[in-house]
């Protein structure tokens, strides 16, 4: 057991990733040297070498679309895209490309890329650093799509995404970077799209992912003091969603919040609510709530506190669900 | 046989940094470009030079004492910057990235203006048409589309190639190496070069894009590849601030004139780290810095001045003592800039507001209420009417 930080556990993934096989490569803009701007893969162009570990001419597109002719080859490429703003010069090749090819191929070709992407707020970050498009993408068949939220599934879950034959965009809380818990490295993981209670409980379920985890466990331990029990559910992957526990725990509650950073509209929530009324409408108490975004762009840094889903806002939903 | 050493031969790599000033502030000759400014107006352009480098100074200094979120400094451009600002007419238009503070210094815009990005409080805010300075772009190259676009505008507006010179128009794009490797910017090559339009590009080379050197975006000088595209590319010492003002007064009036455009490549360095969140000891040598600090942009111009009699202890003095000036009330005037009022950010999405946004407006309004009541007890403020307008909120 050791104790690292989301980015450090990150880094020990890659790093098993890459000895386990010699055609996982990883490239970004700034991930040699520099190991990434948050040094998530710090050392490995040291130890791994100029032709494993590729800073990239700036390009997104580039950095992709070459991707896919490395897979066809034969690598596994794992992409970083520096910031979340950042993705869309490549969503071209990532949608159209990326996603198509096996279908186009009629189920020849894999296409084992990892998209990794920082994602979210909190960070007092400029414009275009602090974004959830992860619903972009979910919303792409294709893609598979992943969140971690800690350290210890930080690790396994970059590992599972480079052995998957399938394309995954890997979504990485930023803000969460720094936060340490122990990781177990010869552990056993769940599977990488398979969603997880991560606190139980009885009157409202609480469903999160990513950076949103922490704060919708936040809320428990504070609902908690108020004598209401959360049950808390890291989703961990958005496509395909794992229903069957966020089901098993709306059948003992009847109530659900969903929490995430990114905006309420078309999000991930409106897939979640959709599912569970269709799965089990006679056991819901009320309406499925969703706590996220506002219909804005991110706001400037000065006011992304208000802005982001917080506890008090997911205290507030608990509330206004157990009203009904 | 084939002889693929062929092509290596055709590979012509010479080329011609165009200077007017050394490093040791010696005016020299170019058989192209000259310098058209009298002393005065050199004395003018160092007093920019100082300021802005000064500003940028205070600028770090405010990130650290924790008032700015991050800075991206100008140290080393500051000639590249104030050359080619210095260089536009009122009717021109220019679109900055992140670093430009010594444009927009040339454009009127107030530098503190500039420091709401950077301290979080707008993502701008400005008007770009009030002073011809677009606002900042973060995402790389973006903006060199719209400079072509705005470019193409001003030659169907018929200001271009009237002859009248409160007229004719152009465009400065700026970009960095490493934006040189991004499709929106050899788009806007081919658009512009298509369309021939009024558009200057101009690029800083400072070496660096973040960790990466420029070796990692071309293996042949960036100004060579403008003529690809079909335009003329150029190399200016990017220290040396009359070739920059020389070089980019030309092709913004080969562009005025309906010539098309051009492509300027500045040399310099970046001096300092990327931004303030960047730690350049990571990826390169201190050797590089020391060589680049001998090539100094403002260092040239006093000693230019110095010695020939152009300026003396009490203008460089004065000077001096503006800047602190320029300093000193722009911290004041950043310490005291308001932050945001987070229910605004609802009318400033879309010219008709949605009907869900004002929705989410009035709940999001009643939800903070809920605090201020049992902060406070008081209930005031955060309204909002039913039509979703903020009371006492601007137009
Ligand atoms: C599309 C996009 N990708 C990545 C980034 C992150 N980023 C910010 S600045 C930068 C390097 C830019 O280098 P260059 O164009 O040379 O400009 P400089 O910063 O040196 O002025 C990078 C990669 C970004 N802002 N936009
Ligand atoms: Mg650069």
């Amino acid at each position: 057991m050791t104790q690292l930080t989301l980015a450090k556990a990150l880094t020990h993934g890659l790093r098993r990733a890459m000895d386990l096989d010699v055609k996982v490569l990883v490239m970004g803009e700034d991930v040699g040297k520099l190991g990434g701007v948050f040094r998530v893969t710090d050392g490995l162009q040291k130890d791994f070498g100029e032709d494993r570990v590729i800073d990239t001419p700036l390009a997104e597109s580039g950095i992709i679309g070459t991707a896919v002719g490395l897979a066809l080859r034969g690598y596994r490429p794992v992409c970083e895209i520096q910031f979340d703003g950042f993705v869309y010069p490549a969503y071209d090749q990532i949608v159209s490309q990326v996603a198509k090819m096996r279908f186009r191929s009629q189920g020849r070709l894999p296409m084992p890329i990892v998209i990794r992407i920082p994602f979210g707020g909190g960070i007092g970050a400029v414009e275009h650093h602090s974004e959830s498009p992860e619903a972009q993408f979910a919303h792409t068949a294709g893609l598979k799509v992943v969140a971690c939220s800690n350290p210890f599934d930080a690790y396994w879950m970059i590992q599972q995404a480079v052995a998957s034959d399938d394309p995954v965009v890997f979504f990485e809380p930023k803000r969460r970077y720094w936060e340490k818990a122990e990781v177990d490295e010869d552990g056993s993981p769940d599977p990488l799209f398979s969603s997880r209670v991560v606190r139980a409980g009885t009157d409202v379920t609480v469903l999160a992912y990513g950076p949103m985890v922490k704060t919708a466990q936040e809320a428990a331990v504070a609902a908690d003091a108020e004598g209401r029990s959360l049950e808390v559910i890291d989703l961990r992957t958005l496509s395909p969603l794992d229903m069957d526990p966020v089901l098993e725990s709306v059948r003992r509650t009847g109530r659900v919040v969903v929490v995430h950073e990114a905006t309420v509209n078309l999000g991930i929530g409106a897939e979640v609510a959709a599912r569970v009324s269709e799965e089990c409408f006679y056991a819901l108490e009320a309406p499925v709530l969703r706590v996220g975004a506002f219909d804005t762009p991110y706001p400037p840094s000065r006011i992304e506190e208000e802005y982001l889903p917080d506890l008090d806002r997911v205290l507030d939903a608990v509330d206004r669900a157990l009203a009904y | 046989m084939i002889d693929a050493g062929a092509l290596s031969a055709r590979f012509d790599t010479a080329h011609d940094l165009v200077q007017l000033m050394t490093p040791e502030g010696e005016r020299v000759e170019h058989p192209d470009f000259s310098c058209e400014l009298d002393d005065e107006q050199i004395r003018a352009m160092y007093r920019d030079l100082v300021l802005v480098r000064r500003i940028d100074t205070e600028a770090t200094a405010l990130q650290r004492q924790g008032e700015l979120g991050i800075w991206a400094s100008l140290l080393g451009q500051e000639a590249a910057q104030i050359g080619s600002g210095r260089a536009m007419r009122r009717q021109d238009f220019a679109f900055p990235t992140y670093r430009e503070h010594g444009v927009a210094w040339c454009r009127g815009v107030d530098p503190l203006r500039l420091l709401g990005l950077f301290r979080g409080v707008d993502q701008g805010g400005w008007d770009p048409r009030d002073d011809g300075f677009a606002l900042y772009t973060i995402v790389i190259g973006a903006q060199t589309l719209h400079a072509t676009g705005y470019a193409m505008g001003m030659q169907r507006d018929g200001c271009v190639g009237t002859g009248d010179a409160e007229r004719d128009a152009a465009v400065i794009a700026y970009f960095g190496d490493g934006a040189t490797s991004q499709g929106d910017v050899n788009e806007a090559f081919i658009w512009a070069s298509v369309f021939n339009a009024p558009v200057v590009f101009f690029c800083q080379n400072n070496q660096w894009a973040i960790s990466e050197p420029i070796e990692r975006q071309t293996r042949i000088p960036l100004f060579q590849r403008a003529l690809g595209f079909g335009f003329p590319g150029v190399r200016v010492d990017g220290n040396d601030v009359l070739a920059c003002h020389a070089v980019t007064s030309a092709a913004l009036q080969r562009a005025r004139d309906g010539s098309g455009p051009t492509f300027v490549e500045a040399y310099t360095y970046r001096m300092g780290a990327h931004t303030t969140s960047d730690d350049p000891t990571r990826y390169r040598l201190h050797d590089d810095l020391e060589h680049w600090k001998l090539k100094d942009p403002i260092a040239r111009v006093k000693a230019y001045l110095a010695r020939g009699g152009g300026a003396d202890e009490t203008y460089f003095a004065e000077v001096e003592a503006e800047s602190d000036d320029v300093a000193r009330r722009l911290r004041e005037r950043c310490l005291s800039m308001p932050d945001p009022d987070v229910l605004d950010i609802f009318d400033q999405v879309y010219a008709d507001k949605t009907p869900e946004l004002v929705r989410q407006q009035q709940e999001y309004a009643a939800y903070l209420a809920t605090f201020e009541d049992s902060e406070t007890g008081s209930g005031t403020g955060s309204a909002v009417d039913a039509d979703g307008d903020r009371e006492g909120a601007p137009a």
